[in-house]
């Protein structure tokens, strides 16, 4: 299960919008609890793949993430996952994505078409990196 | 000197669940190696068998990733952090689910397609997705050359060609799938003996016919995507067509002289070639690349960028050649590029289509696919066997050779007077309408223009067309003058 409040969710939704028709990402903050993770903040990060790529692919660049790591760090949190829209094509994680994910992170992904955000789901991967499952978002 | 080691949260699992270490080491690689001496399975999270970084597992010693520093042999020092970042990456692809049934590469197909395999756009899901998909190529000429060596090495698993034709010594300027070795031969099979060449691992499909109304649905039936070659507007009507019926991807390339133009017309996701040229021109008004000539690298060019965009049709890739015309010129070397946009009125792609199945192409175009077109009026003609016949028995006649300079200084029938066909009305004062007058060309058709368009400025002397131009003289009457 994944906390997160109304405005990290409208934040999320609105960097979908914003960045449409490319796909957008970003980091999720906060902590580990013994039931799932806790979003306190989202952390907006620009797409690095390049211009052809970006309506389909994200890219966190390692800099980037050890950027909002040590970021989370001074705050006193920690990356507990990943946020990512999918332009004109459903909330649910692709093949690549499953290929480029790793355990325990939540990913949030939001359907973006036009100017509206869709739907918002969450998922997890499976320990042996087979699939996703679904995560209940517990909207606070 | 003891160092920092955070650890991120998918990987705390393999460490006891801890997210920080602290560790005596000089190096960042010994580092690791103190942290997964005691937390093993962390290792092959890490590390792959080659003892190497695993790709997708960066470590970085305070801001700088130690790949770009001295890698594993990097210093540390006192109070130094060493964090492992995973990489992020994602996105969407349509078709996720495909990647399950797709073929599996041999390590004799990884090796050979590894420049491909090391990008992202295609990687080993977009290669087999490759050699999961069918080209129909219509024509093995200019185009279908470098069509089917592109595709063909770049590991599409079943190509079919269509021709009919066989390999001739004026070919050879531009059709590189061709050699000299095959003259004289059927065109598909020096293609396929090509292509198998090219490439083992794929499975070549000959088809030796012209495509026509009855066969083309049949045909395209069986092909992801269709490539058309061809160079003439009754069978380009013919793919547009069958393609729209079919809902296959039409990938659309043309060539004369120095000008090339290519598209994808896909009429699901844009505009077919109707909606672009909804009629064909009158016959003769454009002249096909035997009469006009082409730069033997032109269809190289054309034909590369065809196979390109159908691999990127197969790789699902965005920006294709969709509601897109590019125009190549290749003498001043410039691309241009215009917008199309759907027709809603289009006849066969639009919203309320009048054509719903193959119609007669031929009688649409009004002309044949195959041979030169047929001017309107009557027009007295002469076979080259008997222009020699009159010519030796001293009959009084002048002959006229409306070709361009440049073809007169290739070969010329001897004793003929060369007057350009754009030229013939404004010098007409200089064939005597006294004399009986045979006009030629290369094949014929400009020869018969000249004809008409004399008549029709008034010109009152008899005009007789020379059937098959200098080529039937060479080929009937005097094998010196070289054939072009």
């Amino acid at each position: 299960m994944i906390r997160i409040g109304t405005q990290e969710l409208e934040e999320i939704r609105a960097h979908g919008v914003r960045d449409y028709p490319y796909e957008c990402c970003g980091l999720l903050l906060g902590r580990y609890s013994s039931d799932g993770k806790i979003v306190s903040e989202t952390y907006p990060i620009s797409n690095a793949r390049e211009e052809s790529a970006k309506r389909n692919r994200f890219l966190i660049t390692p800099e980037e993430l050890m950027r909002g790591e040590r970021y989370a760090m001074r705050r006193d949190l920690e990356v507990v996952g990943f946020y990512h829209s999918h332009p004109d094509s459903p909330a649910v994680p692709s093949q690549y994505d499953l290929e480029h994910a790793w355990p325990t992170y939540s990913y949030i992904i939001v359907s973006t078409i036009a100017d509206e955000a869709k739907d918002l789901f969450s998922w997890e991967q499976e320990p042996d990196r087979s699939r996703f499952n679904q995560e209940e978002i517990k909207c606070q | 000197m003891p160092v920092t080691i955070t650890i991120p949260a998918p990987l705390r699992q393999f460490a006891a669940g801890q997210s920080q270490f602290v560790v005596e080491a000089k190096t960042a690689g010994e580092a690791l190696d103190q942290l997964t001496a005691t937390h093993s399975s962390l290792r092959r999270h890490l590390f792959n068998d080659q003892n190497a970084l695993r790709n997708f597992v960066n470590v970085y010693l305070n801001d700088e990733d130690i790949r770009h520093a001295s890698g594993p042999a990097t210093p540390v020092k006192d109070g130094d952090t060493i964090m492992i970042v995973p990489s992020i990456a994602g996105g969407a692809v349509i078709e996720s689910e495909v990647s399950q049934s797709l073929p599996e590469l041999s390590n004799e197909e990884i090796l050979r397609y590894s420049r491909h395999l090391i990008m992202p756009e295609v990687g080993m899901q977009g290669q087999r997705r490759l050699k999961a998909a069918s080209v129909l190529m219509i024509g093995t000429g200019g185009l279908g050359a470098p069509v089917g060596m592109y595709l063909a090495a770049a590991g599409v698993g079943r190509i079919g060609i269509v021709d009919f034709d066989v390999v001739e010594e004026s070919n050879l300027q531009r059709q590189i799938i061709h050699g000299t070795k095959d003259l004289g031969r059927r065109k598909i099979e020096s293609a396929r003996d090509r292509l198998r060449d090219i490439n083992p691992h794929i499975e070549i499909e000959t088809h030796e016919s012209r495509l026509t109304s009855q066969n083309a649905m049949r045909l395209f039936r069986n092909y992801d995507i269709v490539v058309d070659g061809t160079d003439n507007f009754p069978t380009r009507y013919l793919v547009n067509d069958a393609c729209v019926l079919s809902g296959k991807p039409n990938v659309y390339g043309s060539i004369f002289r120095f000008e090339g133009q290519a598209s994808v017309f896909w009429a699901e996701k844009g505009a077919c070639y109707r909606c672009l040229y909804p009629e064909p021109p009158p016959p003769g008004l454009v002249p096909s690349c035997a009469e006009g000539g082409v730069l033997g690298v032109l269809p190289g060019i054309v034909g590369a960028i065809q196979a390109n965009e159908t691999i990127k049709i197969i790789l699902g890739a965005q920006d294709l050649l969709i509601n897109r015309l590019v125009l190549f010129d290749a003498w001043t070397m410039k691309f241009r590029e215009f917008k199309l946009r759907k027709d809603p009125k289009c006849p066969v792609c639009g919203e309320q289509p009048t054509i719903k199945e193959l119609i007669d192409y031929e009688e649409f175009c009004g002309m044949a696919a195959h041979q030169a077109p047929q001017p309107e009026s009557k027009l007295e003609e002469i076979t080259a066997t008997e222009l020699n016949a009159r010519r030796l028995r001293g009959d009084p006649i002048q002959i006229v050779d409306v070709r361009e300079p440049h073809e007169f200084e290739i070969a010329r029938i001897p004793g003929t007077k060369l007057i350009p066909l754009g030229h013939v009305v404004s010098r007409m004062n200089e064939i005597d309408p006294e004399v009986e007058t045979i006009v030629h060309c290369k094949g014929g058709v400009r020869s018969a223009k000249a004809i008409e368009a004399l008549k029709r400025a008034g010109y009152q002397g008899k005009l007789i067309n020379l059937k098959g131009g200098i080529t039937a003289w060479s080929e009937d009457v005097d094998p010196r003058v070289p054939k072009y």
